[in-house]
């Protein structure tokens, strides 16, 4: 007897139940019985396009419930088993396995049959199936159809149309999965093809003096083509044949020598499951790996292509000590020594770790800070950050444990979004939203690209105004605001970093939930903020949650080897200043960037006067202002634990052999020669405190900050909007010239009437000023408020921290600038 | 007893027969306003009952089609005229609507009312633009007339008609690629379900359905159900237009009641052109299965020619005589085929281009004996396995043509050449012309 | 885009327009881009650009689209389009005779366009004429019954600037451009000309009407039945 949410039906014989609506194809899996395919995929809609997976189906018909079988064998890929329903597949039906016969023949005329120079040989369904259901020998001999190969795509996307069966995954991929139809399919019956609109590849007369990637309707990448969206990798993954390659991967090696351990993205903050293949020490690519519950099968393409920074020239294999103005590689013990010298002689020392740690390292920064250095200085923020959020995350976040999960996210009515901006921040969570029958809302001060691919609306707030949006959130009569108040009852409200930057956000986003009955949840964008939270990489924060002026003894000891009494510790703007006072005298610092800190500028002046050892995994960046650089593991060369921010233990392996080590093992030592007992370093120990994720002690107080009044704008002055787009001037990017040039190309956005008030149009240049200095971009017209122009917060030509020292909500001059600016990173 | 029955193509002949006005005078409009004052569940059970089967090719019965209609929802529900007439040797809808389209909009004003449609839409091919003049004025005089807008004839019910331009795509003519086309997509078949009764044009409630099978709907309307049943077969209810076309003396549109045999067809077209005798001919376009002379005397309605091994499909009777090289004929369809293959599926994208590389091979002298196994199993690669009608009758003409002109194929690969003169075949003397 | 700011603006218009018959935008792609045709003579980039901007679509969304119909021209197209069907019954009946005798004449393949922009040659699939085979298409409207010297003919008076006259079209043949207007939906005051039929569509027509065949007469139920013009004896030509 079937339950009524299972269907029960016969494959090859074997009689196997599965949930209503379940494919025949995905029965058969699951009675383990393969059925050849290509167009198919589990998260695709079916086209049944390919024809390869024909079978004979029969099902039970009249009043009598005698089988009937369908005259002629049926896609298995788009046809939903129905109770009593017998399908014999190529495996006991003759006709089956005749018709998938005769369709792999014709898949293969106008195939090349090219595969020992083929990236996918070994690893290509359409090799395998052409072995299991091909002939042996090709009864074709006309003229196939040839293509000049390759053809790219996308900068880390090539494409040899010969080898291509058309089977449609890459272009029904970008059209239902990121919404970014950057391919289709070009022309008609044996001449059809996947493409870009490239006139000279479709046979199309260019018009006179024009270039073909001036089209509307695709916003260019930096490459000059049509930007292809954050996750257009996924293709060349999906591909059931060696149609679609990397660039970056092409011709580097043989699935067969490669060596894959399942690992966890390091880019964003989801943890992403992904797949590692390494021949001879050398890391050759990364794939998604299959998390049902957080990134299905797709990673975002920072995820996929950012991985070389791991091995980078910069790369520091040995200490160095700085000798006058130049910094020297020196042994580890030396390295060693001069670390200790410099702590030994601190009076006032700080920690910035940065927002990039393993959960074990965060706990090996938080314990050496507060028993070896005897500081509670240490603030993990290395960006825009406020004391509000300090007591948010504080009051919300530390010691929560598992929160607002990615499915409940998925399944939620109604999610509202603010200071986020899921597609640049969030990456994989911008796909499950897509894919959801979610309602998205938005406070922001415009509907971006992304917002209108999620069909989101957009509940407009000017940079630093989203507290009084929220407050606005239930009090509105009618329109949006109160159709998302009315939505939000049991949805999620999503706050990103960007609130930091927002007085009284935070504030204002907790009242809401509370009022709305919405759950709330922060979504930073670096893979170690939640864990950082955790360890208590805040002032006044311990581990789990627990605050450090009230520590009970025994939990101070369990932790920190003793009972505290620190002073209590300053945040980050606190650290450089009291470090440009002089007040600060040594700093260690983690991996972290001078450009991304709110004042690059101070942070600078700041650490040249203190004394610096720096933990990094590079030289390049901090080298100047370091004292003693030790060299650290990237991820790949260790093992540890991301905290997601679901707040999902995300542990990975190490991936490669490595004699580097993690900064748990470097402080360790370093409190070793300190000449403190600290339990840095002892896993058992850490995961005792992490036992107590999920049980706070009593919460923090709230945050209280009112809301920031309007400010009036003076003529040629706007507010700047400004977040980090996904692909970046990020250090991540370094060594991947391809994924560098997929990334949208940098304007700034205005409204036609602030275009017009300054006296620019669509593509002309504009000056974006603060007495810092000054950025130049090409004019975009969109749907801003006036008064605000949104740049991008680290792309080519535009550092907004670095050149104009603002960020998201500060005012900026804005004016016409005369002829195009060199565009340099 | 008439062997013709015009009615369809009654008012072709006559003086400015495509405006309102000669429209008006021959009776026109009346069975709308006997439509208007009917219940639309009353007319579309008058066209139930009539038997009217699809013109279109597949001969579905019309009124059952709109009944599969989900009850109405609120929401809106459209009918969608297929125009895109293309099938080769089918030419009846284009002259149709070239001078009497205001027979087709009558029909679709009263099917809308039948199934509660309110925009309405005609699917032309976009390669006869004087009759997408025609219909533009057509509905332009309409709606001047009060019998398309607001409220049709005074009644209330509102319609608005659109006349869509296609751009040369074959595949169209099948009712989901239509759609598809129509909202401005690549012409390339739906997966069904869902039908397009359920989720067709914008995911909505939709009945696509042939010219020829609207145009006939006053006719049903103003006749009733018993009249239009007493002409034609019992399966194969009314008149249809018969299209001869090739070696007959006079070529041209024949509306008699469907069952008709084409014997009677070729006598009262003349014969076949003198000096000559039939040798093949195709009873439904060239997705059909060709017949000889053999086959003169089957009845052409629905279901006689599929008994007889063929389909009716469009009446796109097509002669040959015996000047005429089967294989050539045959190549020169699949070059349509695969010319015309929307490239979705495998069998047809593939098994078109590899058919018609052999076939222009063997005609072109270069066939190898393995050929003849290819253009045998090929068809069977292809039929059956493809996603939708259009491959499945690609290979129609090559495989009835093996089954009757087997011979003629292996005599091209023995020869090296075609043994035919294909200027023997030609309408005008070569030389002179 | 590099149309001219007046182009640009009636286009616009044009495309509104179009966009306001259907209830859902993406329809109108199919007239835009017979529209885009008959301001550049083919489916230009900018013209590409243009659709893909007014729908928000890609230019690769647009391109898929535009390269799957083949009415759709990828290189400016000559002025006329001499499209001679080939498909079996014309291609049998003389279609390529027709089409051999026109390429060496114009010295052309399929698909070119004479150096002096005035033809485009090209074989045409066939165009619903069969009884009036073999079919010349030009500019997509019928010239019926050809033979290879009637369509060199025709070519020569296209090339004199003789009137040409379709057989069942309008008085004048209009151009490509002019045509691809038409056939984005826009009326050029032209339907009326031309007759409504050709002999061959009237065959049976006549035939019935010379032996007094018929269809059963309408039965007289209903206050107001259409009446057959058949039966009106004289109204049938």
């Amino acid at each position: 007897m079937s339950t009524p949410d299972l269907v029960a039906c016969t494959i090859d014989g074997i009689e196997i139940e599965v949930p209503k609506d379940t494919l025949i194809i995905r029965a058969a899996e699951e009675a383990g019985i393969m059925i050849p395919r290509f167009c198919d995929h589990p998260l695709l809609k079916p086209v049944a396009a390919c024809r390869q997976c024909l079978v004979d189906v029969a099902s039970p018909a009249g009043p009598e419930g005698k089988l009937r079988a369908f005259p002629k064998p049926q896609p298995a890929c788009a046809i939903s088993v129905t109770p009593g329903m017998v399908v014999n597949t190529q495996l006991s039906s003759e006709a089956a396995k005749n018709a998938q016969e005769q369709v792999a023949e014709l898949i293969l005329i106008n195939h090349p049959l090219d595969c020992p120079i083929c990236d996918k040989g070994g690893e290509c369904p359409l090799q395998n199936q052409a072995m299991s259901t091909g002939r042996s020998v090709s009864r074709f001999e006309d003229k196939k159809n040839t293509f000049p190969k390759p053809l790219a795509l996308t900068p880390q996307i090539l494409l040899d149309r010969e080898r291509c069966v058309l089977c449609q995954r890459c272009v029904r991929f970008a059209a239902q999965i990121p919404g970014d139809p950057f391919i289709a399919l070009q022309k008609r019956g044996a001449n059809q093809q996947i493409g870009r609109f490239d006139p000279s590849v479709l046979g199309v007369a260019e018009t006179a003096g024009q270039l073909a990637d001036q089209t509307a309707g695709d916003i260019p990448a930096i490459c000059g083509e049509p930007f292809a969206g954050y996750f257009a990798g996924n293709i060349i993954q999906i591909c059931p044949v060696g149609a679609l390659t990397s660039a970056a991967y092409r011709f580097r090696a043989r699935p067969f020598d490669l060596v894959s351990t399942e690992t966890v993205a390091e880019h964003d903050s989801n943890g992403s499951a992904i797949r590692v293949d390494y021949r001879r020490g050398t890391v050759l690519r990364r794939l998604a790996g299959d998390d049902p519950s957080l990134n299905q099968e797709w990673i975002s393409d920072k995820d996929r292509f950012a991985f070389r920074w791991q091995a980078a020239p910069d790369r520091l294999e040995r200490p160095l000590v700085r000798q006058g103005d130049q910094l020297v590689e020196v042994s580890w013990p030396e390295g060693i020594r001069a670390a200790v010298e410099i702590f030994d002689s601190a009076t006032n020392p700080a920690v910035l770790p940065g927002g990039r740690l393993t959960l074990e390292d965060a706990y090996a920064y938080s314990v050496f800070a507060r028993t070896v250095l005897g500081t509670d200085s240490v603030d993990f923020r290395a960006r825009p950050s406020s004391h509000e959020e300090a007591q948010f995350l504080a009051h919300f976040v530390a010691g929560a444990g598992l929160g607002v999960s990615l499915d409940d996210l998925a399944q939620a009515p109604a999610v509202l979004l603010a200071g986020f901006e899921p597609e640049d921040e969030g990456g994989i969570i911008f796909l499950r939203l897509r894919e959801a029958d979610t309602k998205v809302y938005s406070v922001a001060p415009f509907a971006s690209r992304g917002l209108r691919r999620l069909g989101g609306k957009l509940l407009r707030a000017l940079p630093g105004g989203e507290a009084s949006a929220l407050d606005a959130l239930s009090s509105a009569a009618d329109g949006p605001r109160a159709e998302a108040a009315a939505a939000l009852k049991g949805g999620v409200i999503v706050v990103g970093e960007r609130l930091a930057s927002s007085p009284g956000a935070y504030t204002a986003a907790l009242a809401a939930a509370d009022r709305l009955g919405a759950r709330l949840v922060w979504i930073p964008r670096r893979a170690g903020e939640r864990a950082a939270v955790e360890a208590g990489l805040l002032p006044g924060l311990a581990p789990a949650g627990r605050s450090l002026d009230a520590l009970a003894d025994d939990v101070a000891e369990t932790v920190f080897g003793g009972p505290m009494g620190l002073t209590p510790g300053l945040d980050l703007p606190g650290i450089i200043a009291a470090a440009q006072a002089g007040s600060v005298d040594a700093v260690l610092m983690g991996g972290l960037e001078l450009a991304d800190l709110p004042d690059p500028r101070a942070a600078s002046a700041a650490l040249n006067t203190a004394k610096v050892v720096a933990l990094q995994v590079r030289g390049d960046s901090i080298s100047p202002w370091a004292d003693v650089i030790l060299p650290v593991a990237p991820p790949q060369e260790k093992a540890g634990t991301f905290i997601n921010w679901e707040g999902r233990l995300r542990p990975f392996p190490q991936v490669l052999t490595s004699t580097a080590l993690s900064d748990a093992r470097v402080l360790q030592v370093l409190a070793d020669q300190l000449g403190f007992e600290s339990r840095i370093g002892e896993l058992a120990t850490s995961h005792q405190v992490f036992g107590w994720l999920g049980k706070p002690s009593a919460r923090r107080a709230a945050p209280a900050v009112a809301p920031r009044a309007p400010r009036p704008l003076g003529a040629g002055q706007a507010v700047l909007s400004t977040w980090r787009y996904q692909v970046d001037d990020s250090a991540a990017l370094d060594g991947e010239p391809y994924l560098a040039a997929s990334a949208p190309a940098p304007v700034a956005r205005i409204s036609a009437v602030t275009a017009r008030a300054v006296g620019v149009r669509q593509g002309d240049y504009l000056n974006v000023s603060t007495s810092g200095g000054t950025i130049t971009l090409p004019v975009a017209i969109d749907d801003l408020p006036e008064g605000v122009v949104h740049l991008p917060a680290k792309s080519p030509g535009s550092w907004t921290l670095v050149t104009l020292t603002a960020t998201d909500g500060d005012l900026v001059g804005i004016s016409a600038a005369h002829g195009p600016k060199e565009v340099a990173r | 007893m008439s062997a013709l029955a015009p009615l369809l193509t009654s008012r072709w002949g006559n003086e400015r027969a495509w405006t309102l006005d000669a429209y008006q005078r021959t009776g026109g409009y009346q069975a709308l306003r006997e439509a208007l004052r009917m219940e639309p569940a009353e007319v579309l059970n008058t066209v139930k009952d009539s038997g009217l089967r699809g013109r279109g090719g597949a001969g579905f019965p019309t009124g059952v089609k709109w009944s599969f209609l989900p009850p109405p929802d609120g929401g809106p529900r459209y009918l969608v005229v297929n125009a895109d007439e293309s099938e080769p040797g089918t030419c009846k809808d284009i002259p149709l609507m070239m001078a009497d389209p205001h027979s087709l909009i009558e029909g679709i004003i009263i099917t809308s009312y039948a199934i509660g449609c309110h925009h309405a839409f005609i699917y032309l091919r976009g390669e006869v633009v004087h009759v997408y003049r025609r219909l533009l004025n057509a509905v332009t005089e309409a709606r001047r007339a009060g019998l398309l807008g607001s409220s049709v004839m005074g009644s209330g019910y509102e319609l608005e008609l659109t006349v869509h331009a296609g751009a040369g795509a074959y595949i169209c003519g099948e009712e989901t690629a239509l759609l598809d086309s129509l909202e401005g997509r690549r012409g390339q078949p739906r997966l069904k379900p869902p039908f397009p009764a359920v989720a067709g044009l914008y995911a909505r409630p939709t009945v696509v359905n042939n010219v020829e099978s609207i145009a006939s709907v006053p006719w049903i309307i103003a006749g009733g159900a018993d009249w239009w049943k007493s002409m034609g077969t019992e399966k194969s209810t009314g008149v249809g237009i018969y299209s001869l076309s090739g070696h007959v003396v006079r070529p041209g549109q024949y509306e008699a009641p469907l069952g008709i045999t084409m014997r009677e067809l070729l006598e009262l077209a003349g014969g076949v052109r003198a000096g000559h005798r039939l040798k093949f001919w195709m009873p439904g376009g060239s997705s059909t299965p060709m017949f000889t002379p053999e086959h003169l005397d089957v009845p052409l309605d629905y279901d006689s020619v599929v008994a007889a091994g063929s389909m009716l499909g469009t009446r796109a009777l097509q002669c040959f005589d015996e000047t005429v090289c089967v294989v050539w004929a045959v190549s020169r369809w699949m070059d349509f085929y695969a010319h015309e293959s929307c490239g979705k599926c495998t069998p047809c994208r593939e098994g078109t281009f590899w058919l018609r590389s052999v076939l222009r091979r063997i005609e072109a002298g270069l066939g190898r004996p393995e050929d003849m196994q290819i253009l045998q199993d090929i068809p069977n690669s292809i039929v059956g396995r493809a996603f939708c009608p259009l491959g499945d009758g690609a290979p129609s003409s090559l495989t009835s043509s093996l089954k009757f002109f087997y011979d003629e194929y292996v005599q091209h690969i023995q020869l090296g050449g075609c043994p035919f003169d294909h200027k023997a075949s030609y309408l005008f003397e070569a030389v002179t012309a | 885009m590099t149309y001219d700011p007046r182009t640009l603006e009636t286009l616009r218009a044009d495309a509104a327009q179009i966009v306001a018959r259907y209830p859902s935008a993406r329809s109108a792609l199919l007239p835009m881009l017979h529209l885009v045709q008959s301001v550049d003579g083919y489916v230009s980039p900018d013209g590409t650009a243009f659709c893909a901007e007014t729908l928000e679509l890609t230019a690769a969304e647009v391109s898929a689209v535009a390269t799957f119909y083949s009415q759709f021209k990828r290189q400016p197209n000559g002025k006329y389009t001499l499209g001679v069907c080939v498909t079996s019954l014309c291609g049998v009946m003389g279609g390529d005779a027709i089409y051999e005798r026109l390429s060496e004449y114009l010295a052309v393949g399929n698909d070119e366009t004479t150096a002096d922009g005035l033809f485009t040659l090209e074989k045409i699939e066939c165009n619903a004429a069969c009884d009036y085979a073999p079919v010349l298409m030009v500019n997509w409207e019928f010239f019926d019954n050809q033979t290879p010297s009637s369509a060199v003919q025709l070519v020569e008076d296209i090339r004199g600037s003789r009137a040409v006259r379709p057989s069942r079209g309008p008085d004048r043949l209009a151009t490509f451009k002019e045509v691809s207007r038409v056939l984005a939906g826009f009326e050029d005051g032209h339907a009326n000309e031309g007759p409504a039929a050709g002999q061959p569509s009237l065959e049976g027509v006549d035939l019935a009407a010379r032996n007094l065949w018929a269809a059963p007469p309408l039965p007289a139920a209903g206050s107001v039945r259409a009446t057959p013009a058949t039966l009106e004896g004289d109204e049938t030509k």
